[in-house]
């Protein structure tokens, strides 16, 4: 016996369809357990790696270390977001899926959403091994840290989905990589403080999102309240990243040539 | 398998029902520097099955993509159960199979249609009717021994009848499947005819499959005999048969391919 199934119209936002896409993103995920290995332990193994190559220098080693619990996830949920969404362009399920009534946003939030949650386990055990066993010297709260650690996830998430539209092959996505990411990473502080570089760097590093996610981080290490300069880097992170996802949907059309 | 009730009666009546499934009018499509599609006009009746026959590159994916509405640059008047083609209302109402099987490799047959149901029909409350047609179009598919199995594990016509069975999801009163059928042994390609029949006649569905294979053209109710963009011929198998003198479609098609040839040459002659 079949019933007629009154499928429910296409709306912009849908929370059953978004969390049943965050699901299967998940799903996929779990028939990958070396993905997830890999994603959860790297991070934890660089900290600890970067914790006895600053053996004797621990304060170096406090505002590096911190500065890496931002940059990890947005580098790890940039690369496994712009793979995925890469397959899912040439696979033929997003054709398929922008076929059905799935509403842009619906996709979007949902490996936002998916993605996101394992960010949070990775910055989670990041963030406690660096504190607890690592000694990083973090004078204000360690949820701040969580916090500034997961809209990096979020906006490593929407620049993996944004540049994958623009990636034909793994190849290219993979390239965009050191492309995006690196002169992010050059730029954003860890290497010479932003306002002791050239102007024109120091300005372009103002540009850049990840410099506000290593300021915030910063303001973190070295105080022991919400600052207005870290409620700043926070805000001006979460607008990049809702920007880019906002971006990373105009991408997706539903008729392609 | 091929479980298949009446339809159970519409409570609000459409009133696009007596309209054709699909009416094109003038259908041209554009693919980079080429025009792919040449001013076509046909129409597809409903509840039938029609045949979209022609080689390899003579344009079938490009009009089933058209159909669907993810096929940019058309041009003319393309409406689909009463709709112009791609209109939101229709992403419910038309089931669409790619060439190649789009499903996830790394989730298992269920899992992927537990998905594409969520899509099509949201909600907690509609959880035990979406289990339901899950269940329902992993039999009518023929692989309720591999509900559990990975999609990327499974052979090529496995996969290809995964994402078939998505697309029999939510009932759909109009199936659009490009070569539904290639790559696979006779009897399953029987058993897929067989169910696409059951659809047609017991749902009231409208089937419009596209083949290169001549001999599937005999268990089409009509047929749209395409080359190189334009359409040959639109008609039933019996018609085309006679009205060429041929034994069987592939002689029909053959035939006609010489005859629009040789009008060309002729009309170059008179030029």
């Amino acid at each position: 016996m079949t019933t007629r199934t009154r499928s429910a119209p296409t709306t912009p936002f849908n929370l059953s369809r978004t969390t049943a896409t965050a699901a299967r993103v998940l799903r996929q995920l779990r028939h990958d357990p070396r993905t997830i290995a890999l994603m959860i332990l790297i991070p934890c193994v660089m900290l600890f790696l970067l914790r006895y190559v600053f053996d004797g220098n621990p304060r170096t080693f406090d505002s590096i270390g911190a500065s890496l619990l931002g940059i990890f996830p947005l580098i790890t949920m940039f690369l496994v977001t712009s793979i995925a969404t890469l397959r899912e362009r040439t696979s033929g399920t997003l054709e398929r899926l922008l076929a059905l009534p799935l509403g842009k946003a619906d996709l979007i939030a949902g490996y936002a959403l998916a993605f996101g949650t394992l960010a949070i386990i990775q910055s989670a055990l990041a963030t406690g091994l660096a504190l607890w066993f690592l000694d990083l010297d973090v004078t204000g709260s360690p949820w701040l840290l969580l916090l500034v650690a997961l809209l990096d996830a979020l906006l490593g998430t929407a620049l993996g989905l944004f540049v994958s539209a623009f990636a034909a092959s793994e190849f290219q996505a993979v390239q965009f990589m050191p492309a995006v990411i690196f002169p992010q990473i050059l730029l954003c502080g860890l290497f010479t403080p932003r306002d002791a570089m050239h102007p024109v760097l120091e300005g372009l590093s103002n540009a850049l999102p990840m410099s506000y996610a290593v300021d915030g981080m910063n303001e973190v290490l070295n105080h022991t309240d919400m600052t207005a300069t870290f409620l700043r880097d926070v805000l001006i992170v979460a607008g990049c990243a809702l920007l880019v996802l906002g971006l990373g949907a105009a991408t997706l059309r539903r008729r392609t040539a | 398998m091929m479980n298949y009730s009446a339809r159970p009666p519409d409570k609000d009546p459409r009133p696009d029902d007596e309209t054709p499934a699909v009416r094109a009018r003038a259908l041209s499509v554009v693919r980079g520097p080429r025009t792919v599609l040449h001013a076509l006009d046909f129409t597809v009746p409903r509840g039938q099955i029609t045949g979209l026959l022609g080689p390899s590159g003579c344009g079938k994916s490009t009009l089933m993509r058209a159909i669907v509405g993810t096929q940019a640059k058309v041009t003319g008047t393309l409406d689909v159960l009463g709709h112009p083609a791609g209109h939101p209302t229709l992403r419910t109402r038309v089931g669409y199979v790619t060439q190649a099987p789009s499903v996830y490799d790394d989730l298992t047959v269920r899992q992927n249609l537990d998905y594409f149901a969520a899509i099509l029909d949201p909600g907690r409350t509609a959880a035990e009717r979406r289990h339901e047609n899950v269940t329902r179009a992993i039999a009518d598919v023929d692989l309720t021994s591999h509900a559990d199995a990975l999609a990327g594990n499974l052979s090529g016509g496995q996969r290809s009848r995964v994402s078939l069975a998505v697309a029999l999801l939510g009932t759909p009163e109009l199936l659009v499947l490009d070569e539904p059928t290639v790559g696979l042994d006779p009897v399953l390609r029987r058993d897929l005819w067989n169910l696409f029949h059951a659809i047609a006649d017991s749902r009231g569905a409208t089937l419009l499959v596209s083949s290169h294979v001549m001999d599937e053209a005999e268990r089409c109710h009509r047929l749209l005999l395409m080359r190189e963009g334009e359409i040959l011929a639109d008609d039933t198998p019996d018609a085309l048969r006679t009205r060429t003198g041929s034994d069987t479609v592939e002689a029909a098609f053959l035939h006609l391919v010489d005859e629009a040839t040789e009008d060309a040459r002729e009309r170059e002659n008179t030029r």
